[in-house]
């Protein structure tokens, strides 16, 4: 399927937003206006323009900011998990694992015995590279079983 | 004579908007603008850099076959291209500067180690890190 270069140039612009602001809520209502396209098409033309829904781009980029601060700061874990934009620590932790492989704990404890090894790499663009990948929708079947929403899953998008 | 990279080009979706963007709101200057047919060689320069040209390209005929095109076209507008990196002496300065003149800032300046960072991108969608480098 080939998307408008037009129409991808403003579903990047709804990427970028939550990029830059992962900690915020965005229900597809809120990212269809920055795109300017209808509720109804836009988590669609997202997953075809990038891979994933929306949402599941939001999770990996909150998960990608905690595992930074978890690895940078001294907060706590449950400080970590609010600023990120996570209600619960609960959630936080189970989704932390579904990404990662590892408690938001174990993650500290190992990523702050290794140092960012590549002299060269801005920092930006190496946090870039090492950005999580969610190719799973484990949480998000957990979370509608969770709310006992009972829905069809699509098997081609996982 | 001194040897080295000489040309880099980003693609572009227009290129009398790039013109404007990256002269008028990020400061670079024209180098060479030369049109022959439907081609149009477009180079822009940073005004401290005279070594180094920005190339600012339409994909298109006859270099691309128009399907290529616009799969280029795509790709620059999902904001699929390399990183590039501008490096400036005061981020939080330039931020302000471009941002009011209209630029499209992806990520506000951010301090990590002592080095300041920002993101934005050009009206194709090409992605641009600014740096301010450690003292």
């Amino acid at each position: 399927m080939t998307q408008d270069p037009a129409l991808l140039r403003r579903l990047l612009r709804a990427k970028d937003r939550m990029d830059a602001a992962s900690q915020e809520e965005w229900p597809v209502a809120r990212l269809a206006r920055v795109s300017g396209v209808s509720a109804a098409h836009f988590a669609r033309e997202f997953k075809t323009a990038f891979g994933v829904p929306p949402h599941r781009y939001l999770l990996t980029r909150r998960i990608e900011r905690a595992t930074t601060l978890l690895r940078d700061t001294n907060q706590s874990i449950t400080d970590v998990a609010f600023q990120t934009g996570w209600q619960s620590l609960g959630t936080f932790g189970r989704i932390f694992r579904d990404i990662t492989g590892e408690s938001p704990g174990e993650l500290r404890a190992r990523q702050q015995s290794e140092s960012l090894g590549a002299v060269g790499v801005p920092v930006c663009i190496e946090r870039a590279a090492r950005r999580p990948q969610l190719t799973t929708a484990v949480s998000e079947k957990r979370r509608r079983t969770a709310a006992g929403i009972k829905r069809a899953t699509n098997r081609r998008s996982e | 004579m001194s040897q080295g990279v000489d040309v880099v080009g980003v693609y572009v979706r227009d290129q009398d908007e790039a013109l404007a963007f990256y002269v008028d709101k990020v400061g670079f200057r024209v180098h060479t603008d030369v049109k022959n047919g439907d081609y149009r060689w477009l180079t822009v320069q940073h005004p401290e850099q005279a070594s180094f040209q920005l190339g600012l390209f339409k994909p298109g005929p006859p270099v691309l076959d128009a399907a290529t095109a616009q799969t280029m076209q795509a790709m620059v507008a999902k904001g699929a291209m390399p990183p590039l990196v501008l490096v400036v002496s005061d981020c939080r300065a330039a931020y302000e500067k471009m941002r009011a003149g209209g630029v499209e800032f992806t990520q506000e300046p951010v301090d990590r180690y002592g080095a300041v960072d920002a993101g934005f991108r050009d009206p194709s969608g090409n992605g641009w890190k600014m740096i301010q480098a450690r003292r």
